[in-house]
């Protein structure tokens, strides 16, 4: 017990580096999804058939394919066609898209809790279709999908440690290299394990508080 | 100003409006009673296009209620709903600023300034930065009307406005409708409220089975209807009332 509490003495300034850089990766991939899911929906919504193709191509392909080889794609096939991109531009690019289509199933859930009545109202105030999404539609879609984006997000978190495999310095990769350094793989896994959990509590607590105002509306 | 010529409208193989032949003239108001179901808000509805109606025409002020139409029409119809329907994720202001604003690109400053107004003539100026689900029904409702005047429209749809409301919530609803009636609105109104048709309404349409099956004047219908069916749906309602 006192050898863990010297280790975690020892580990903790470098890994609580990796866990800002997790935590960075967590918060930028997760505007990136979010900001495509929505590009998703919108498409899968639109009037010209090629859009709502490519959204269902795009969904359909990403879906079926894993995180981890996603990431090896963008960083170490793109170079091949002449797009080098650093790490963590990779990282947030690759978990952003594998995400966008977990956030599009999420926000088209949150669009359909949207009252009818609502949408009405908005047609009879004269509203075009572009002013009706921007104004009506999305506002509430997105707050009837928050609890489930939340959910999203908690998964994200820890899905961020996929990125350690294209050198970025997350958490799990800045405790990889300690372990292989100090072989105190023990000590350095359940640090990496505690902040994880540390990280989506608060996350998980937000969750359930959503939920809870979700319900009361 | 409002007419419809034959209209039809069928939900799947149901037909809900069988050809109706209805004018609204400005400044009228017009009550539209019947059972339900028996297509009076369908009616409404098909006014300003929320439904396509299948066969003959619709024209607001001349212009015909179409795609093309459409936006004309709502600049110049406005519509009340049974449940209110304001955007609970905008206070009471806000929602009444809305399409002057984000529609018709009004200045916030001069939409706020005669939102303002509105709500002062609908006695809900002191909820201006409330939202709506700190409201009772009829303050709501107040709001809704307040909205649809934002507009500054030629007509008001109202689907059944007050069968929302509590019993003690209607009156303060139907004193603000009673005051626009007087200022010479043109309104188009689908309604339980027979006491208020027979006060207020300067003619009253029964619909029975996606037809009109009797209109004039509010007291001739409402008091000595001509047709069987209005009768007993009288007998009915008032009964129920009484």
């Amino acid at each position: 017990m006192i050898g863990f509490v010297n280790d975690a003495q020892a580990f903790l300034p470098v890994l609580l580096r990796g866990l800002l850089v997790t935590l960075e990766l967590t918060v930028c991939a997760l505007s990136l999804s979010l900001a495509l899911g929505v590009v998703w929906v919108v498409m899968g919504r639109a009037r010209f058939a090629p859009w709502r193709w490519v959204s269902r191509t795009v969904i359909t392909v990403v879906r079926g394919i894993p995180i981890i080889v996603q990431l090896f794609f963008i960083y170490f096939v793109l170079p091949d066609w002449g797009l080098d991109l650093p790490p963590f531009l990779a990282g947030v690019i690759g978990l952003g898209l594998a995400y966008s289509v977990y956030q599009a199933e999420n926000i088209r859930g949150g669009i359909g809790a949207v009252d009818k009545g609502l949408i009405e109202a908005g047609e009879a105030l004269g509203m075009n279709r572009m002013t009706l999404w921007r104004r009506v539609v999305l506002p509430l879609g997105l707050r009837h999908a928050l609890p489930s984006i939340g959910n999203t997000m908690v998964m994200l978190l820890k899905d961020t440690s996929i990125a350690s495999t294209i050198t970025i310095a997350e958490l799990t990769r800045e405790g990889q290299l300690l372990a292989i350094s100090t072989f105190k793989n023990g000590s350095v896994y359940a640090l990496i394990a505690l902040l994880y959990l540390a990280a989506s509590l608060p996350l998980s607590g937000l969750v359930r508080t959503l939920e809870r105002k979700g319900r009361l509306a | 100003m409002i007419t419809l010529r034959g209209v039809t409208k069928r939900f799947g193989d149901r037909t809900v409006l069988k050809g109706v032949d209805l004018d609204v003239a400005k400044g009228e108001v017009l009550c539209l009673i019947g059972g339900s179901g028996s297509g009076k808000s369908t009616m409404l509805r098909c006014i300003n296009g929320l439904e396509r109606h299948d066969e003959g025409e619709i024209t607001v002020g001349g212009v015909r209620v179409d795609a093309a139409g459409l936006p004309a029409i709502r600049r110049r119809v406005a519509m009340v709903f049974q449940r209110f329907n304001l955007f609970p994720h905008r206070t009471v202001l806000d929602n009444v600023i809305e399409a002057p604003v984000y529609v018709h690109g009004e200045a916030p400053d001069q939409a706020r300034a005669r939102a303002m107004d509105l709500l002062a003539r609908v006695d809900m100026a002191d909820h201006a930065h409330s939202l709506p689900s700190a409201l009772s029904g009829g303050q709501q409702q107040r709001v809704g009307i307040a909205r649809a005047l934002a507009l500054r429209p030629e007509a008001i749809l109202f689907d059944e406005p007050t069968s929302a409301l509590d019993p003690e919530r209607v009156g303060e609803v139907l004193r603000v409708m009673r005051e626009l009636a007087e200022e010479g609105m043109t309104m188009l109104i689908v309604t339980h409220e027979i006491g208020f048709a027979r006060e207020v309404a300067d003619r009253v349409a029964f619909v029975d089975q996606g037809v009109i099956a009797e209109q004039g004047a509010a007291r001739d219908v409402l008091t000595a209807p001509q047709a069987a069916r209005t009768a007993q749906f009288l007998a009915r309602v008032l009964h129920k009332d009484g």
